[in-house]
């Protein structure tokens, strides 16, 4: 009889233990970060880093500012391709298709969101990249292709997932009354969605095009395979530019026969980690609070 | 009266045009990457290691990859369903309070959403400080911290979703807590966390940022955990940043067999969770 709550009692401490080991992987993984990068922050300012344009390792010089803003335009190229496609794309599913068709696509779409990055990323090479240097060249510029554009092609692509299932989710969880009291009252059915969905879910809407933000902004092969990987700000859509996670990813080898580069790129991946762990804390609140909601 | 009609005519043929975009992409990446991938597939590629020169387009295939891929992964998913599986049990009402258990899915979803470069640098972060280099154990560590939040927060899920009466009954028949999550709970959310392991699986075999410093990549088929292991997402990339057209021929190669792989590894989870949720109580 006693072994039973024995083993009970130690199975629960040990659950718990393991509960609470998962909660804290983010702080472990923030302070392991900041442990590595604190000899470059030491050395020079974290705002002097951020604004800085010149990337010279060998002598000393990390500015992270070409990184940032490759990061960031790619990522509103991504936005841009993506929000208005996705949004309509699942509007289209939860308001006017079939139940069959919505529930057919949503496995096509779950399929795409299970595709590795470095096949986009391939995919990206030998149809992307040509295509916009053949844009660019009947334009009147001289690019290879690896550029801002290509990326934020290639990106689009995969945050389009995120952003379509999730619109799905938020726009399935409001209140078949509220369509219909709008719908007796002689609206259309865009007229509907426009004026009570939208209106409704606005919240959730605006979630699901966070959590896309966020992963196209922590997107690290596909982009490192298409962007041409040149530590300069991008000056159009056809440049090559350079992102913080493909700065990580390509200058491992390098690390350990340059002082603080290792650090250099700890901080990189540290101010990730921030950057996209935010975006995700405020999304998922705002989801949690819809889902008590509906 | 007829411009509404006009708009919802014209807005309806924008999303039917916006869903066909997002579907004729997925189909675009998938003929394309079976097209050149069936071209350069062979029986040398998938059964061979790398032969002297094979860089420079000499003979030889990527069974150092898949056969790396499938430790790394495999060797992460049995760490992450070992740590998963009692995560999501202690969630249960009988076992956390709510707020607790809040805040643990909240942990949960936000290191789902991380991006796997950063499990990556922080891989390398434990690695360097327990003096490891790169190598399979190395690699199984950085997947296991990305695959571990998708794992738990998917049987957590399902395990949320089991009737409250079910285990009442186990608990008046007077089973302790842990008779009644492993009798119960654990047969009941099976297929829930088949599922979830195989989606983490998909998920872990296909990342290539986090095992780029932690599990490195050699031409040889890792003996020990101390080994550097080789993986297909790594040799795609490396393949296709090579300038030798033959080469790059076998990137294409590597590609359909990882994304068979995961084609396979999606399909098969749904069957099997349609299988063995026959036998479920609902």
């Amino acid at each position: 009889m006693r072994a039973r709550y024995l083993k009970d009692f130690l199975a629960s401490r040990s659950m718990r233990a393991a509960a609470i080991g998962a909660n804290s992987i983010a702080f472990l993984m923030i302070l392991g970060l900041y442990w590595k990068s604190r000899p470059l922050l030491a050395l020079k300012s974290l705002r002097h880093l951020l604004t800085s344009e010149v990337w010279q390792p060998l002598s000393g010089k990390f500015g992270f500012y070409p990184f940032i803003v490759g990061t960031v335009e790619v990522t509103l190229i991504a936005m841009v391709f993506a929000v208005p496609t996705c949004l309509l794309a699942a509007i289209y599913l939860s308001e006017y298709a079939p139940r069959r068709l919505r529930e057919g696509l949503r496995l096509v779409i779950d399929l795409m969101a299970g595709i590795p990055s470095v096949i986009y990323g391939l995919f990206g090479v030998i149809v992307v990249v040509p295509a916009v240097r053949d844009i660019g060249r009947a334009l009147g510029r001289s690019t290879t292709g690896y550029s801002l554009l290509a990326g934020g092609v290639i990106l689009a692509a995969m945050v389009a997932p995120i952003i379509v299932s999730v619109t799905l989710e938020v726009l399935r969880a409001v209140p078949a009354e509220a369509r219909e009291t709008s719908l007796a009252l002689g609206s259309t059915r865009w007229e509907t969605v426009k004026h009570v969905l939208l209106r409704h879910s606005l919240h959730g809407v605006v979630s699901a095009v966070v959590l896309g933000f966020a992963r196209a902004f922590g997107e690290t092969i596909a982009v490192l395979m298409v962007m041409g990987n040149v530590a300069k700000v991008p000056h159009s859509v056809f440049d090559a530019a350079y992102s913080l996670p493909a700065l990580i990813a390509n200058n491992y080898g390098e690390v350990m026969s340059v002082p603080l580069y290792d650090s250099a790129l700890m901080l990189a991946a540290l101010i990730l980690l921030v950057v996209v762990g935010g975006f995700h804390l405020a999304a998922h609140l705002t989801l949690y609070r819809i889902e008590k909601r509906a | 009266m007829q411009r509404r009609k006009l708009e919802e005519t014209v807005v309806k043929g924008l999303m039917i045009a916006s869903l066909g975009l997002i579907v004729l992409f997925l189909a675009g990446i998938i003929f394309v990457i079976v097209l050149r991938g069936a071209r350069a597939l062979t029986w040398q590629m998938i059964f061979q290691t790398p032969h002297g020169g094979y860089y420079l387009g000499q003979g030889g295939g990527v069974a150092n990859a898949i056969v790396g891929s499938l430790y790394l992964t495999g060797g992460a998913s049995v760490v992450s369903l070992l740590l998963a599986l009692p995560i999501a049990f202690a969630l249960q009402r009988e076992y956390a309070s709510r707020s607790f258990a809040r805040f643990t899915r909240l942990a949960l979803d936000v290191l789902w959403g991380m991006p796997s470069i950063v499990y990556g640098a922080f891989g390398f972060v434990i690695m360097v400080w327990l003096g490891l280099r790169a190598s399979l154990l190395g690699g199984i560590i950085a997947l296991s911290l990305l695959m571990l939040p998708i794992m738990t927060r998917a049987m957590e899920e399902i395990i949320d979703m089991i009737p409250r009466e079910l285990k009442e009954i186990s608990y008046s028949l007077g089973a302790t807590r842990l008779e009644t999550t492993l009798a119960v709970v654990l047969r009941q959310a099976l297929p829930g966390v088949v599922t979830a392991a195989m989606l983490a699986f998909g998920r872990g075999i296909g990342d290539a940022a986090s095992i780029l410093f932690t599990a490195g990549y050699t031409d040889y088929v890792p003996r020990s955990l101390f080994d550097p292991a080789a993986s297909l997402p790594l040799a795609v990339f490396f393949q296709i940043g090579t300038p030798i057209p033959e080469v790059q021929e076998r990137a294409y190669a590597s590609a359909l067999i990882l994304l068979l792989i995961v084609l396979a590894v999606n399909l098969l989870s749904r069957l099997l969770s349609l299988r063995f949720s026959r036998n479920t109580i609902r």
